[in-house]
């Protein structure tokens, strides 16, 4: 997460002066305040960031935390089925293209899935990914 | 006259072009060398034989790998900008 957003950060900043960076810095406040639940269910581990693209449960839920997974699971389906047809591609595709990037997104302690379907908590190291995200680091922004 | 004639004739016959000597001298010959350029090709398509023996493993083409992969290169922007604008779900 940090690798990756440092360009855009320092690329957005010069380009688009204070308005931009200020909208920038008040986005992870806007984001933790538009979903508490789901940000405090994130960083304890009960939602964890799957291969295909949608939230799952490392461990047996509570109903609220699985409620608050399944609401997010379905505004996300409904983002991915409309970019998949923007992008004149699958509802799966894009789905997997994005939790290439929401894995790699994941903070230490968060949890994640592995290309064999284990879940692991995430490091300061690189999360274990299925090879074909590779692609998706290296293209261009 | 039609005695002779018919006694001509028939020794006529007997000489060597009627009783066909010169085309059977040839034939064999002919027979030998279609023999023997048959017995060269046979020779030569053993000898210019190339063995070809089927891969005891079946031949797999990675193709849809390198379908995804291109497909996740195309899609990494668009995603990376979805996530961006949707912070409430990603």
């Amino acid at each position: 997460m940090i690798r990756s957003n440092k360009p855009r950060n320092l690329r957005l900043a010069g380009l688009g002066g204070m308005t931009l960076g200020l909208i920038l810095s008040a986005m992870p406040v806007a984001a933790q305040s538009a979903n508490p639940a789901y940000a405090a269910a994130r960083a304890a581990g009960q939602i964890g960031e799957q291969i295909d693209g949608y939230l799952g449960f490392p461990s047996s839920p509570s109903a609220d935390v699985r409620r608050t997974a399944e609401d997010v699971n379905i505004k996300r389906r409904a983002i991915y089925a409309e970019r998949a047809s923007a992008t004149h591609s699958t509802q799966e595709d894009y789905a997997f293209t994005t939790a290439c990037r929401l894995i790699l997104k994941t903070r230490p302690g968060e949890k994640y899935q592995a290309p064999d379907g284990s879940w692991h908590t995430r490091t300061a190291e690189a999360p274990l990914r299925d090879p074909k995200c590779a692609a998706a680091d290296t293209a261009p922004n | 006259m039609n005695s002779f004639e018919l006694t001509y004739r028939a020794m006529a016959a007997k000489t060597l072009p009627m009783q066909e000597l010169a085309p059977r001298n040839r034939r064999p010959l002919r027979t030998w060398v279609t023999t023997a350029a048959m017995v060269i090709g046979g020779a030569l398509t053993l000898g210019g034989c190339v063995s070809v023996t089927a891969p005891d493993k079946p031949i797999v083409i990675e193709l849809n790998i390198n379908i995804k992969q291109e497909v996740v290169y195309r899609l990494a922007a668009d995603a990376a900008n979805t996530i961006d604008k949707n912070p409430d779900v990603f």
